[in-house]
């Protein structure tokens, strides 16, 4: 059973170097739409709100999970949309002088 | 249950964690950005379907239904919230991912109490999640103006804080002890109440290092809640929750450290400081503010040799920014050089005036970061502020200011500066501003787009 756990912990520390190394050099710029862009991936608790549903037997945990998906679904989406609109207006940008 | 659906699952989870990586390192670079939320979108979307596969998941018809009520919510909201008011939204579901994470913990805890490990990361867990949540709605209801900006302190803050998070944690651990899940209540009450308090003393200005900490929070506590789940029966969820939750906790830390060196302050201070609770004593303002007429503030711009436009949140309550294009438009078109300085916190967030000027239409070799514009303000004209305050607040640079060794905007330097205000009230921080009271600043009252407006009209006629 530990076996496992400590499998997560090797995974958890590689993970920790790559989150620091991927955003290292990020310009000032990019702050708002990275923490938005992070918000969202972390919707990925979506997928652990399904899975205590999913295994939820008495009232109680089905409520509780109920309330995990409903929360981590709102994560997934609004952080999507909101990164996606944000980002959205950099592409305009492009067309140089072009007006809004 | 068949291993191959198993093995199929797996892999879509191992390909949806590689997506993350790649999207995250894609948004850290202006031409990739956009295709790095396409990735992490797709693989969100992969693993979200995958689990619906799981062998031996029951519920099928309530987990149907959070995902519909949830994601349409969150997407309805998403979709129509205005771009100014993005810094909150992302608080939002920030702390719904918190939310999602301290309820995950709670059916742990209540299905397997008996099981130490499980139960103890799940502790942990609730515990990190229950204070993002909470903390994040208050960090939302300031922000949205729903609750007093500046901070709100009482005596004996830190002790009563520390109180409140240790009998919190105290009932969690007992409740894992004993193996008695009565112990559960008190302890999410308690969490809750804490990540309230914790916010509470932290004023609006703060709240953008506030909420990208919340943030990488949320992916510490995700993370743990994979810990709990990688025992389990749907185990491989869990592994692809660490690797997330940890990728978000640790650019989320570099992020919020990022963040609070811009405004020359540590984490330590940001959180537990009151930063602004406290009025400087001692100090009187030489001097008047200085109003001036939108047509005598448009000749002598239309004459200078170079404007530097200083946008703060002013700008982006008032939708002001389409003006200012227009305003910089025909400045141009009168042979005035004209370029934006843009201080690394103005707005709500880093990044934030960028964006809201990128939406107007101003191409970004006219945005100049704090360190590339500031010397350039003693040989400028004009330097007009719009909707700025404690950015351009010489008062930074006096010992004993509560702004004191934050990097400002020069902006005092140039030979005039105009400043657009709404009123004479005080800035973000709560600080008077010694720039509006100096010899060569002129104060044009009202709200930004109004009289961007009128300073429109008037160069329109000049």
């Amino acid at each position: 059973m530990a076996a496992d756990l400590w499998t997560a912990l090797f995974i958890a520390i590689l993970a920790a170097f790559t989150g620091y190394e991927v955003i290292g050099r990020v310009p000032v710029l990019l702050h708002t739409p990275l923490m938005s862009g992070s918000n969202f991936i972390h919707g990925i608790v979506l997928v652990g709100a399904i899975v205590a549903l999913g295994i939820a037997t008495t009232p109680l945990e089905q409520a509780i999970g109920l309330v995990a998906v409903v929360m981590g679904a709102m994560n997934v989406t609004g952080g999507y949309v909101v990164t996606e609109r944000i980002l959205a207006m950099f592409d305009r940008s492009k067309k140089k002088g072009g007006s809004a | 249950m068949t291993a191959g659906v198993g093995t199929v699952i797996d892999a879509v989870y191992v390909v949806a964690v590689l997506a993350f990586i790649l999207g995250l390192k894609a948004m850290s670079s202006p031409e990739t950005a956009r295709r790095g939320i396409a990735y992490a979108g797709a693989a969100m979307l992969a693993a979200v379907v995958a689990t619906f596969f799981s062998p031996g998941l029951s519920n099928f018809a309530l987990i149907a239904l959070g995902v519909i009520v949830g994601g349409g919510i969150g997407w309805y909201w998403a979709r129509v919230v205005k771009m100014t008011a993005m810094p909150q939204m992302v608080a939002v579901f920030n702390g719904m991912g918190g939310g999602a994470a301290a309820a995950i913990a709670g059916v742990v805890l209540l299905s397997s109490l008996s099981n130490p490990a499980d139960a103890g990361l799940s502790v942990a867990g609730a515990v990190i999640g229950s204070i993002s949540i909470a903390g994040s709605v208050v960090a939302f209801l300031k922000l949205q103006g729903w609750m007093r900006q500046r901070p709100i302190v009482y005596p004996a803050r830190q002790p009563i804080n520390l109180t409140v998070l240790g009998v919190g944690v105290a009932f969690g651990v007992y409740a894992v002890v004993r193996v008695d899940t009565l112990f559960l209540l008190p302890f999410f009450v308690l969490l809750l109440v804490y990540g309230v308090l914790l916010t509470l003393p932290i004023g609006g200005a703060d709240m953008p290092v506030v909420i990208s900490l919340f943030n990488a929070l949320t992916g510490i506590a995700v993370a743990l809640d994979g810990f709990a789940l990688v025992n389990g029966p749907l185990g491989d969820a869990g592994y692809a929750m660490v690797i997330a939750g940890v990728l978000v906790g640790a650019a989320g830390s570099l992020l919020t450290i990022l963040m609070a060196r811009a405004m020359n302050r540590s984490i330590g201070n940001v959180v537990f400081g009151a930063f602004g609770a406290v009025e400087e004593t001692g100090v009187t303002m030489q001097g008047s503010m200085k109003p001036i007429e939108p047509d005598d503030a448009a000749v002598l711009m239309a004459y200078a040799n170079q404007v530097i436009i200083a946008p703060g949140y002013g700008m982006a309550v008032a939708q002001a920014q389409q003006k200012v294009k227009e305003l910089a438009d025909l400045l141009e078109a009168k042979g005035v050089a004209v370029k934006f300085a843009i201080h690394p916190v103005a707005g709500r967030m880093p990044g934030h005036m960028n964006v809201l000027l990128a939406e107007a239409g101003i191409s970004y070799d006219k945005l100049f970061d704090r360190d590339e514009i500031n010397p350039e303000f003693a040989t400028t004209d004009v330097v007009l502020v719009i909707g700025a305050n404690d950015v351009v607040n010489p008062a930074a640079r006096r010992v004993g200011s509560p702004l004191q060794g934050m990097p400002i905007l020069d902006v005092d330097q140039a030979k005039n500066v105009l400043v657009i205000k709404r009123g004479q009230g005080k800035g973000f921080a709560g600080i008077e501003n010694d720039l509006f009271y100096k010899e060569n600043c002129r104060m044009l009252y009202g709200d930004a787009q109004q009289v961007v407006g009128k300073l429109v009209q008037a160069l329109k006629r000049s």
